[in-house]
């Protein structure tokens, strides 16, 4: 496995699955993993970007290969209710300071909640097809629908 | 005590995630979503006991581990022991005055899901509950052994296909009661027991605060829907956690000290069970005309289930 990755750096770095597999009775019995390099601290002071993760920590691993359709968010209409981040089953919705910031697609499995529960109108966030081009999506964002009277 | 705040989802968001994503849960799982509504309710170092089931075997695939704080794998049974043990040894060492950052605050939280709490783990839940550790155990209920491929549990709701108690021409899936463990574990006599659910985030939070906070030992069940085995998709786990609170399928309840009852969310509009039951596969046969007579009989557990949970509010026993 390799060593030396610092910080936020190696988020995502690695496939799941892709070390060399090992027979059930090779596995080492009762592993001890270790989430950060180094002395271990209280996580909820620290945001993620000031974590130093180790390589065990699933953090630098990634999920991406698993969507096949993918949220696209849209800053302009965003109102910050942070609905997405709340439900979130994969930690994926970045936010910081009361600020929605962005998807961390390394982790985003395209499950689809973050957009059902978007309030807005129309939805700061949408699936696409996974191969679909951010910025030419934003482009074409649809437009607010009226209320059927 | 650090509490954080859950006045609103803006400050609640402040807070800094310790459940990592690339677990391997489903997509749209609830698990994870109640899971990191625990972790981020508080501040405080916490101790994390898990046994088998969907979200262990999920969140510690060998060499990856999902979690941030400290946390322990153990056998289909021994949640609440590992959770009350980890608890009686931090007490000793306190005494003793061998702990290294003794002023820190730790709290002692079990997983389990509802096969090992309703079933496996039902003797050593009880236990540790008698023992009175102080310690929350959340059992996360979704009404089947969904890592195993979806066999019946005494969680499982009457009516319900799963792989043991299937549906077909001359069975209409599960034919008996799901057990009422909230009730089972407030006559323990245990200081918090509720019910919760993660469509309301602020509810479930300041339950989880509540137990976090109560001395003594204290038990949750929350709702946890299964895209898997309920058979719907990912999108729509919120959506079917609505309609389970909105039927009353799952009435959102605190019990005080095994009497005080109080109910959490009143729906405003209560739905029919047909729309709860519609919105997933596994009750596909009841609309049947054969299997009408089931969903009149789950109506009326329902009805009968609320009446008596408003009249224990009122009457305070």
């Amino acid at each position: 496995m390799s060593k030396g990755l610092e910080g936020n750096d190696n988020r995502g770095a690695r496939e799941l699955g892709a070390e060399e597999k090992v027979g059930w009775d090779e596995v080492t019995q009762g592993v001890v993993l270790h989430s950060f390099v180094g002395e271990s601290k209280n996580a909820a002071f620290l945001k993620p970007e000031e974590r130093v993760y180790n390589d065990f920590n699933s953090y630098t691993a990634t999920v991406a290969s698993w969507r096949i359709i993918k949220p696209i968010y849209n800053r302009d209409i965003c109102i910050d209710c942070q609905n997405c981040w709340v439900w979130c089953p994969d930690t994926s919705i970045i936010s910081r300071d009361k600020q929605m910031l962005g998807i961390d697609y390394d982790h985003c499995k395209g499950c689809g909640v973050c957009v059902e529960v978007c309030p807005t109108n129309p939805k700061s966030l949408l699936m696409f097809n996974e191969a679909a081009d951010n910025d030419a999506e934003l482009e074409n964002w649809p437009v607010k629908e009226k209320k059927a009277k | 005590m650090a509490i954080t705040s859950i006045k609103n989802l803006k400050e609640f968001s402040t807070n800094n995630d310790r459940f990592e994503g690339a677990h391997l849960l489903c997509p749209g799982c609830a698990h994870s979503m109640i899971v990191r509504e625990l972790m981020n309710c508080t501040d405080d170092n916490l101790v994390i006991a898990s046994n088998t089931g969907c979200l262990e075997v999920s969140t510690a695939v060998y060499p990856y581990t999902s979690w941030d704080t400290s946390w322990i794998h153990i056998g289909f049974e021994n949640a609440a022991t590992a959770a009350s043990c980890a608890e009686a040894m931090y007490k000793a060492r306190k005494k003793k005055g061998t702990l290294p950052d003794a002023d820190a605050p730790v709290k002692f939280v079990a997983f389990g899901g509802d096969g090992s709490t309703y079933d496996i783990g039902f003797q050593w839940l009880s236990g540790a509950m008698e023992r009175g550790h102080d310690f929350t155990y959340i059992c996360l209920d979704n009404e089947n052994y969904a890592n195993t491929g979806g066999q019946r549990s005494s969680a499982t709701p009457v009516g319900a296909h799963t792989s043991t108690a299937q549906a077909g021409s001359h069975s209409y899936g599960k034919k008996q009661k799901k057990k009422d463990m909230v009730a089972i574990m407030a006559a323990h006599g245990a200081p918090y027991v509720a019910q919760l659910a993660p469509n309301k985030w602020k509810s479930m939070a300041k339950g989880f605060q509540k137990a976090l906070e109560t001395e003594g030992p204290c038990f949750i069940n929350t709702v946890s829907a299964c895209t898997t085995e309920w058979k719907f998709d990912p999108k729509d786990t919120i959506h079917i956690t609505d309609l389970a609170t909105d039927s009353l399928m799952f009435p959102v309840y605190e019990i005080i000290d095994g009497h005080e009852l109080n109910i959490l969310y009143r729906p405003k509009n209560i739905i029919k069970v047909e729309d709860y039951l519609g919105s997933q596969g596994r009750y596909r046969h009841l609309f049947k005309p054969q299997n009408k007579h089931i969903i009149e009989r789950i109506q009326k557990d329902i009805d009968e289930k609320w009446a008596l949970l408003q009249r224990r509010e009122e009457a305070r026993i």
